[in-house]
Order: C-alpha cells, then sequence, then structure tokens
C-alpha cells in the first residue's frame, strides 16, 4: 500500500494548474484535501504521473456571499463549514451536512470541492447540494461555465470534466427564511459512507420543492420538482406517492426492495424533518 | 492486599511509554541496511502455478519456491485421530490454494520500490474451481485442496452421550446458525525483521508475535537450523488476539532471505494485506436441534458443526482446534443429560483459520443460547428462566459436565439473577407493551458462557494439539541493588503484564513494583514457554512468578537469617524486610551483600543464590473456568434494519483479580470485538473465492459510538487450585454479546414473527427476516 512513483507540484495560482491539467503527455490528478485521492493512490486504483495540488490556489479557498447566493470555493474544508467559517445561507442545512462527514480528521482536510468530483455515490454533498439546487462552477483556461451540481456526476468516480478542467467552486442560493430542509441518511455506524441518503428542500417563497435519494450506487435521483410526489401539494405531512418514487428508483436500476424501502424510508424521513422544522 | 499487591488497581507500568508514544514495534525498528520486502500474492483462490515471470531488471530481487531450496513446508498435525495433514509452502509450490497466498519475494531498498518490483512480476495461473463454501466442500463432487486427500474434510469427530433419551421430548426445536469469517483487525498487523549475524552463527528475528519460543521451534523446523541458532524478539506488540499466535510464512521467507542475501530485511503487513490474506476466524455452520420438556427443561442438544478451516493447517494450533473445541464445549455452563455432536473441520479456498479470541466459544454461545431463546419462545417463558433451571449450581461444584469438564467454583445462577435484575426485565417488558415514540422495536437478550482458561497438558494433549503446554517457568531475580528483575516466556501485548506479574511479585516479596522489571519476548532472555493464548498468562505466568518469588523469599530469608544471627525459623519476610527476634534487615541489603560482600556470608551459605527459576502448573491442570451473564436490550429500527444497543449488562467471575481495572479494560475490549461480531464484522467471499472487503471502508469495525459503556459487575469466586484463586478471563468479554444482541434483536422483533439465525446481524438481514415472516402464512 505504498504509491507508484509521481511528480507533485504545488502552483499558487489557477492559470497555472489549469495548464497543468490540460497536459496529454501524462496522467494529471488534482489533490485537493487528499481524503479519497491519497487511499486510491496508496492502494494504486490510482496511478498519477503528475499530482498538482491545488491548496494553495487562494481563489479556490474563496467564500463570497451575494445577496441572493453563496459561492463556496472548492477547496473549502467540510471542517471550515462545520464550524461555522463560512457563512450560513441555507438556515443550517450546509453546517448540519458537514458536521456529518465522515469523521472529524477527514473534515479538517477534506474539500467539498474535491468530494464533488470525487464523484463517489455514497458521499454527502452530491446529494445534499443537489437538494439545495447548488451550481457548480467549472474553469478551464479560457472560460467558466455554470452546470447543476446533479449534472456534474456522471457516474461513479466519474465527472463531466474534460482535460483542463476545474471545478473552482460551488454557488448555493440563498433560501428564503420560511424554507424547510430535511437530511437524513442510513449509515450502518458513524462515519461510514451512507448506503442511503433522503434530502429534501421545501422553500415556497421561492416556489422551489426538491427531492434527492442518494447513495444508490451511481447517481442520486434528484427530484428538481418534487410536488408530484405530494400529488402536487407541497410538503404534505403524509402521502408520499411511494409508486412515483419506485418507479423512479427502477429507472436509475435500484431494483432490489430492501434498498428500494431504505431509500424511501430515509427520503420519507428528510421529508418528514422538514415538517418538524 | 496492599497497595500494589494482588488485587490493586494500579495503573499500567508500561503505559508510561505507550501513552508518550515511545512503544518500539517492528516497524520502529531500524538497522543498517535494511531492505523492504513486498510479497507477489496469487489473485486466484485456487489455480495450479504455469510460470512466474521476472522481468530481467529485476532478476535478481524476486525469489519464489524454487529459491527456497531445503526449506521445509509449515505441518501443523492434529494427534486426533482420521486427521488429514497439510502442507503450507513458503511460497506456493505448485498450486495456489487462497488469495493473498505468497508466491514470490520482492525485495528492494523501499516498499514502495519492493511494490513495483511486485508489480512488475507476472503469473501465469491455471484456474481451478475454487472451493468457497465449506457445505458444498463436503459433496462427494466438490474440487479438492489437496488431492491426495480424496475428499475435503481434515478430521471428522463424533461424540454421542444418551442422545437416544432425549428424542422423545416433548419440545424439539431445529435451528440452522451461521458465523461469518471474520479478520481480527489488531491495531498493528503483523511484521518481522530478519538479521543474520554471521559471529553468533545466529538469526535474530524480531516478529510481531505472541508466543515467541513456538515460533522459534517451528522456525527451526523449517529452516533446518539448530534452535540456539535462532534468537526471536517479539518488541511492543499491538495486539494479538491470536493472530500474532502462528508461525508466517513470511517469518520462514524472511528468516531465508537474510540467511541468503547478506542484509537485514523487512516485511510489514499493510492493511490490505491483513483484510484480504487474513481472514480467518470464527466462520462456523450448526444444525443444532434443543430437546426440552413443556417447562422448558432442556433434555438434550444434537449438533452437527461445521468450522471451515480454510486451505492449511496453521502451526502450532492446527486446522481443528475449532471443532475440537466446539464438541467439548458446546454445552457450555449447562447441567443436561443427553448430547450428540458431529463435527467436520473442513478445508476451503480461504487462509488457515487461526482462534481468535474467545476460539470456538464465540460461535458455540451463540448457537446454543440462541437455541434455548428459541425454546423459551416455543413454550412461552421467558428465556432468562429456561437458563436458570439448567445452569450448573454452587452446590455442584466441582461440577463435571456432559463432556466430562470439571468446573471449578462458582455460582453460575447468581450472575443471572443479577444480570436480569440489573436489566430489569419486568420494566422491558411493560415499555414493549408502550411502544417506542420512534416505532422502533425494543428488546431484551441474555447469553451465559464459561471460559475455560489456563489449559493444561491434559486438555491441549486431548484436543490433539501439536503443542501442549507443561510447567510454566519464570525466573525471578534479585538484582544487587535490591531490585527485582522477572524473566517469563509470556508476552504482553495489551494485557498489562509488566504491571500484573509486577503486583504478583509485590505481594510476596514486598519490593515497590516500581523496582521491578518484567522481561518478556525474547528467547534468548526468557525460559521456555508455549506463550500467550488461551487467557493462560495470569494463572500460569503468574503463578510461576508466585513460586518463584517464594522460593527467592526463602532463600532470602536464609541468608537474611544468618546475617541476623538467628535460624530461619524466626525470620519472615514482610514489606521487603527480613524480621527476626533482634531485628531486621533489607532484602537490598541481603542482595547487596550476597552478590558484592560475600566475605560477610558464612561458608555455608545456600549457594543457590538470589535468583531461581521455577517451573508452575495447578493440580489439577484442567483449566480455571471464568464465567459471566451478559444482558442486551437493543432497539432495532424495523423500516430500515439498523440496531442500536441502549443498555447492556455483564456480571462476571474471574476468580481472585490481580488487577480489577485491568480486567475491566480486558471486558471492554473484548465486548467491542464481540459486539463487532455481532453487528458489523464479515469478509464475503465471492462464489471464485474472492475476498470482498479489502479496506476498513468495506469491512467494517465498531467505532466509539457503536460501543456504549457496558454496565460491569464482578462477583469473586476464588479458583481453588491457583496462586491467589487467580482465574483466566483474557477473551471472556468477546464470547457473549453477539448471542445476546441476537437474543435480544429475536425478542424485538418476535411481535413480527422474525428472527435471524446469522451473525452479523446486518440491516438487510433484519429487513430479510421481517419480509420473510410478513409473506409466511400464520
Amino acid at each position: 500500500m505504498k504509491p507508484a512513483r509521481f511528480s507533485y507540484v504545488r502552483p499558487a495560482d489557477l492559470a497555472a494548474a489549469v495548464a497543468l491539467g490540460s497536459r496529454d503527455d501524462v496522467l494529471v490528478k488534482f489533490l485537493a484535501g487528499g481524503q479519497s485521492l491519497g487511499p486510491m493512490l496508496n492502494l494504486r486504483l490510482v496511478q498519477a504521473d503528475v499530482l498538482v495540488d491545488i491548496t494553495a490556489i487562494a481563489e479556490l479557498k474563496r467564500v463570497e456571499e451575494t445577496p441572493d447566493s453563496l459561492t463556496i470555493g472548492s477547496c473549502v474544508t467540510h471542517a471550515d463549514i462545520e464550524d461555522g467559517r463560512v457563512p450560513e445561507v441555507t438556515g443550517g442545512m450546509l453546517r448540519a451536512v458537514a458536521g456529518g462527514i465522515a469523521y472529524r480528521a477527514v473534515r479538517n482536510r477534506g474539500t467539498i470541492g474535491g468530494s464533488l468530483v470525487h464523484a463517489d455515490p455514497s458521499a454527502d454533498w452530491i446529494s445534499a447540494l443537489a437538494a439545495l439546487g447548488a451550481e457548480a462552477i467549472v474553469r478551464d483556461a479560457r472560460r467558466e461555465r455554470r452546470v447543476p451540481v446533479e449534472a456534474l456526476m456522471a457516474g461513479v468516480f466519474e465527472c463531466n470534466l474534460v482535460p483542463g478542467e476545474l471545478l473552482s467552486g460551488i454557488r448555493v442560493p440563498r433560501l428564503s427564511p420560511g424554507a424547510r430542509w430535511g437530511y437524513y441518511k442510513s449509515c450502518r455506524k458513524a462515519g461510514e459512507f451512507a448506503h442511503a441518503i433522503g434530502s429534501y428542500l421545501c422553500d415556497p417563497d421561492r416556489s422551489v420543492c426538491r427531492a434527492v435519494i442518494g447513495a444508490t450506487g451511481s447517481k442520486p435521483i434528484v427530484f428538481t420538482d418534487a410536488t408530484p410526489l405530494f400529488g402536487g401539494a407541497t410538503g404534505a405531512q403524509d402521502g408520499i406517492d411511494r409508486s412515483l418514487v419506485v418507479q423512479a428508483m427502477a429507472a436509475q436500476g435500484l431494483t432490489d426492495p430492501i434498498e428500494q424501502q431504505i431509500h424511501f424510508a430515509c427520503l420519507r424521513r428528510a421529508i418528514a424533518q422538514a415538517n418538524q422544522s | 492486599m496492599t497497595e500494589q499487591g494482588v488485587g490493586a488497581r494500579l495503573l499500567r507500568k508500561e503505559d508510561d511509554r505507550f501513552m508518550r508514544g515511545r512503544g518500539q514495534f517492528v516497524a520502529d525498528l531500524r538497522f543498517a541496511g535494511m531492505q523492504d520486502v513486498a510479497f507477489v500474492r496469487s489473485p486466484l483462490a485456487h489455480a495450479y502455478i504455469r510460470e512466474i515471470a521476472v522481468p530481467d531488471a529485476h532478476k535478481g530481487a524476486v525469489f519464489s519456491a524454487a529459491d527456497l531450496v531445503n526449506v521445509k513446508p509449515i505441518r501443523a498435525v492434529s494427534g486426533l485421530r482420521g486427521f488429514k495433514p497439510s502442507d503450507q509452502p513458503s511460497l506456493a509450490t505448485g498450486k495456489v490454494r487462497y488469495v493473498g497466498e505468497l508466491v514470490a519475494m520482492c525485495l528492494a531498498p523501499t516498499r514502495a520500490e519492493a511494490e513495483d518490483v511486485a508489480a512488475a512480476v507476472t503469473l501465469d495461473l491455471e484456474e481451478l474451481p475454487a472451493v468457497y463454501d465449506m457445505l458444498s466442500a463436503r459433496e462427494p463432487n466438490s474440487a479438492q485442496l489437496h488431492e491426495h486427500w480424496g475428499d475435503n474434510v481434515f478430521l471428522e469427530t463424533f461424540v454421542d452421550v444418551n442422545i437416544d433419551q432425549a428424542m422423545d421430548a416433548p419440545i424439539k426445536v431445529t435451528r440452522e446458525i451461521r458465523t461469518a469469517r471474520q479478520c481480527m483487525a489488531p491495531i498493528e498487523g503483523r511484521g518481522v525483521v530478519a538479521i543474520w549475524d554471521s559471529r553468533l552463527e545466529q538469526l535474530t528475528i524480531y516478529s510481531a508475535c505472541q508466543m515467541p519460543h513456538i515460533i522459534r521451534t517451528g522456525l527451526a523446523g523449517c529452516l533446518g537450523l539448530d534452535e540456539g541458532q535462532i534468537r526471536v524478539i517479539a518488541p511492543d506488540v499491538g495486539g494479538g488476539f491470536g493472530y500474532k499466535g502462528i508461525l508466517l510464512a513470511e517469518e520462514v521467507c524472511l528468516g531465508w532471505l537474510a540467511m541468503h542475501c547478506g542484509h537485514p530485511v523487512r516485511w510489514i503487513e499493510d492493511r490490505r494485506e491483513h483484510l484480504t490474506a487474513g481472514a480467518n476466524c470464527r466462520e462456523h455452520y450448526y444444525r443444532i436441534t434443543g430437546y426440552a420438556d413443556r417447562d422448558g427443561r432442556l433434555v438434550g442438544i444434537d449438533c452437527e458443526a461445521t468450522v471451515d478451516s480454510g486451505a492449511y493447517s496453521a502451526y502450532p494450533f492446527s486446522a481443528c482446534l475449532e471443532a475440537a473445541q466446539i464438541a467439548s464445549i458446546l454445552p457450555g455452563p449447562y447441567d443436561f443429560p443427553s448430547y450428540r455432536c458431529r463435527t467436520y473441520s473442513v478445508a476451503t479456498n480461504k487462509c488457515p483459520i487461526l482462534p481468535y479470541r474467545g476460539v470456538a466459544r464465540t460461535g458455540v454461545c451463540f448457537a446454543l443460547e440462541l437455541v434455548l431463546d428459541a425454546i423459551a419462545r416455543e413454550v412461552g417463558v421467558e428465556p432468562h428462566e429456561v437458563r436458570a433451571k439448567i445452569l450448573a449450581r454452587p452446590e455442584q461444584m466441582p461440577f463435571v459436565n456432559i463432556t466430562k469438564k470439571k468446573f471449578d467454583s462458582g455460582d453460575y445462577p447468581e450472575s443471572l439473577r443479577r444480570a436480569v435484575a440489573a436489566i430489569d426485565v419486568p420494566a422491558v417488558r411493560a415499555r414493549q407493551e408502550g411502544g417506542e415514540p420512534d416505532d422502533r422495536m425494543i428488546g431484551v437478550g441474555f447469553a451465559t458462557y464459561c471460559e475455560q482458561a489456563a489449559h493444561g497438558t491434559s486438555v491441549y494433549h486431548g484436543w490433539g494439539i501439536p503443542m501442549v503446554p507443561g510447567f510454566e517457568q519464570a525466573t525471578a531475580r534479585l538484582t544487587p541493588d535490591g531490585g527485582l528483575e522477572l524473566r517469563v516466556g509470556v508476552h504482553s501485548h495489551g494485557q498489562g503484564l509488566e504491571t500484573t506479574l509486577a503486583q504478583v511479585a509485590h505481594e510476596i516479596l514486598g519490593i515497590d513494583v516500581s523496582k521491578i522489571k518484567v522481561v518478556h519476548g525474547d528467547t534468548a532472555m526468557t525460559p521456555y514457554s508455549t506463550g500467550t493464548w488461551g487467557s493462560r498468562c495470569m494463572v500460569m505466568a503468574g503463578g510461576a512468578v508466585s513460586v518463584a518469588c517464594k522460593e527467592l523469599a526463602h532463600r532470602a530469608c536464609k541468608i537474611g537469617a544468618q546475617l541476623l544471627q538467628t535460624e530461619v525459623a524466626n525470620v519472615n519476610l514482610r514489606g521487603g524486610e527480613v524480621t527476626g527476634p533482634h531485628g531486621s534487615i533489607a532484602l537490598s541489603e541481603i542482595a547487596r551483600t550476597w552478590y558484592l560482600q560475600p566475605q560477610n556470608l558464612p561458608s555455608d551459605v545456600d549457594m543457590g543464590g538470589l535468583e531461581a527459576t521455577i517451573g508452575y502448573r495447578p493440580n489439577p491442570d484442567s483449566g480455571t473456568f471464568s464465567y459471566a451473564t451478559h444482558a442486551a436490550l437493543v432497539a432495532v429500527d424495523p423500516e430500515i434494519g439498523t440496531v442500536e444497543i441502549l443498555d447492556y449488562v455483564i456480571v462476571e467471575d474471574g476468580g481472585k483479580l490481580v488487577n480489577p481495572m485491568i480486567v475491566d479494560g480486558q471486558i471492554f475490549g473484548g465486548y467491542a470485538q464481540g459486539i463487532g461480531t455481532a453487528l458489523y464484522e464479515e469478509m464475503p467471499f465471492n462464489s471464485a473465492g474472492q475476498p470482498l472487503a479489502s479496506t476498513f471502508a468495506d469491512y467494517l469495525l465498531p467505532g466509539p459510538t457503536e460501543v456504549p459503556a457496558p454496565r460491569l459487575d464482578h462477583m469473586e469466586t476464588l479458583a481453588p487450585h491457583t496462586e491467589f484463586g487467580i482465574k483466566g478471563l483474557g477473551e471472556g468479554g468477546a464470547i457473549a454479546p453477539p448471542a445476546a444482541i441476537a437474543n435480544a434483536v429475536n425478542d424485538a422483533l418476535h411481535p413480527l414473527r422474525a428472527q435471524l439465525f446469522n451473525s452479523p446481524i446486518t440491516p438487510r438481514q433484519v429487513l430479510e427476516a421481517i419480509a420473510q415472516a410478513g409473506r409466511s402464512p400464520t
């Protein structure tokens, strides 16, 4: 469990990192917190020629607040969010989710951007940020593009990024004061990757009602308009249309009845949590 | 009891270095010129080796079986009739028999470079059908691991005591019960450093092991060296649990390599090696029937037990320790008249089975206690009432059970009564009536076990183990300044023996424990011992220290009496001083006189001096019996299948507790491992024999939040045949939790008629059991 030989660079600006990432003569991997990439290097599941450590790039650690959103740099750590060093625009959801990721040692180093591009189906941010309607900000040498978080992930450990592109930040919409959210995950032990995730956001003032079923083994199932789950109403306490949810799970390949039951329960509990708040 | 003697809650002496990060483990050792080894391991469970191809660039740095000329395979031959021996080559020869088996050894200046070399070696393997399931392995058409055997069974045993008389009993419950294969997962894995000293013509092996003397004996046999040419040193070791109780093929390989390459070599096991090539314990299958009267009194147990022993018979415990134990200990602490048990030790394409803390007891406790609860439900009484009817009673002591186990002492029903009271069964029943606000379901479960420990010569000989313990020896040596050195052949790797053995010596000699040094873990410095296993050290090494210190006390009194100019009958040793009618003399003064001022001694002084090596064995040596009742209160989430432990009670009797604080620690640690067995730990294999959990993301260990503090209650019934009444108890904490927790889960799910009989109890199993109960007719 020692990594194959690689070279290491730590550029101070984004342009240099992106330029390194564009090289096609060597395999380049960006290194942020290293909490997933580190073990994968040790297991030789990843054998990069060049590791580009992006944690010295000030722009990637910046946080920018506007009246309607918060932009979090890719290299902001889970602990930064958990500890409140990042402004809270989601009524506590970002903080609650961050505090439940893995263990504190992982949260100290692990980053929100690294987690997203690692694209582990069981990780928290891909589901939680999809429920929040967040956008990924992707940079390359020439331009910046924004994509909904749920469109960033292409599959298991795979993102819709081309060589030379780098996730620079995440834009999270500011929730209305009346917004309600819920996040529930099923783990066999504290700190473990989730086996099922339910996440839910109801923000009537912005006409937003979103629901996410995560830890599906592939991409999260995202209901960008969740109102049909409640027969068109927003967030009825009971009466979630189970058949619609099961249909969506089956369409995603989640056909095992036990898996379906656990995932549905997590979503139901997330919705109940939102409605109780 | 003194402040430092037997019974004192003394802080552990060894923790001074451990808590400061100054322990010295194998991976901390540095030697000039030392290089690292990485192994090429088999990627297949069962295959013929066609070719091992080494690129030209690495020729000379890669060694395979063909290079290890004259190295003999590891053999552990059970003495039980009908046993089929296996030859475990240090590097695979002709065939590989499990994923992770050593195929080639790669040498480089660093481990990373050694892994580069290993990655460049290519294997041409001809895959054979994998024998991955111990039951189908017994079928006549199964592929065979050791072709000359004719089947895959190391050993079959059979015992029948009046089972015919139970078969007409009105209550009969039959269950199929399985326990998963586990990894022991000590914090420190295995590790070996090997050095050849050409001046001494001696091979020094530093190894993270529990039994240095046995390793030396085994190594000498495999390498063709005299035992005197080998020195085994076990430095600080970060947990053993049985995982470090065997001779490793890696030790043999590195020993050979050090003799041939001219510099020290090192191999440190990494966690992936540990998980994929070291999943080596606990996998049992039981088909078990309990016969009972209508009131729930057990009258007979009929069992067929199969143990997945893996590919080879590991040295020294053999492939059959588990099965031999099962047949003899399945009846537990219970008194019933009829018993039959057939066991199979089956060879499969998995790594060799090793005895993990509790050995077979964890499995048999799980099987028997689940059946007792099934009987209780069948007849409609509380589970603890079924146990109370048949637990060995104090007035029966020494109780001889149906398999001729001789129980030494104790009040088993009292441990059950205290546990029932502490967990408060009536309150649980009332709470169940009311239901939980979060819709979870709660349940209570019990398990009572006995832990035979410090097994002596007769027991181990009876189990056919190739290593039979005899008298345990200790050396006690007064130093010229009045300090004490204790040299013991057992090893301490978490048990706190550097403290508890000093407490025993203090009890007898009165020397301050800060001046008592326990020397262990080095074959060159300690008396021969079979080492640390079977919860034996406190009884055996503690007993040996006790008798050696008594001999030393006697010799000091003789010298002291002469210096006090009186008869030895007139003096006694107390508080570190020999006191006579007209004065006293300190042990330190006696020591200084003996070593440095012998002109002051009379010419007829006993020349034995102030160093004594004495052997100790209790009589009878059939072992001590500690025991406990565990009671678990759990909440089961019937929607997502998770289990939470709400309360846990342990009422334990370990005889005289030398250091109650250390005992508590032993119980907490065992309990945590028991929770792992109950709810989390499992190494699944697919039908190709591939282990499926290669990191701790997939192999789940309980963490702090999964191990709520248990409530401990100690009884302290002295053992009648040991020094101070000590009993061995190191493994007990790990024995009962799977049974108690599973019984609690089944109690919780009783309203849904769902029942579980496998460990670990995973959310999927809970939900499948509920779904199945919902489908089956009422």
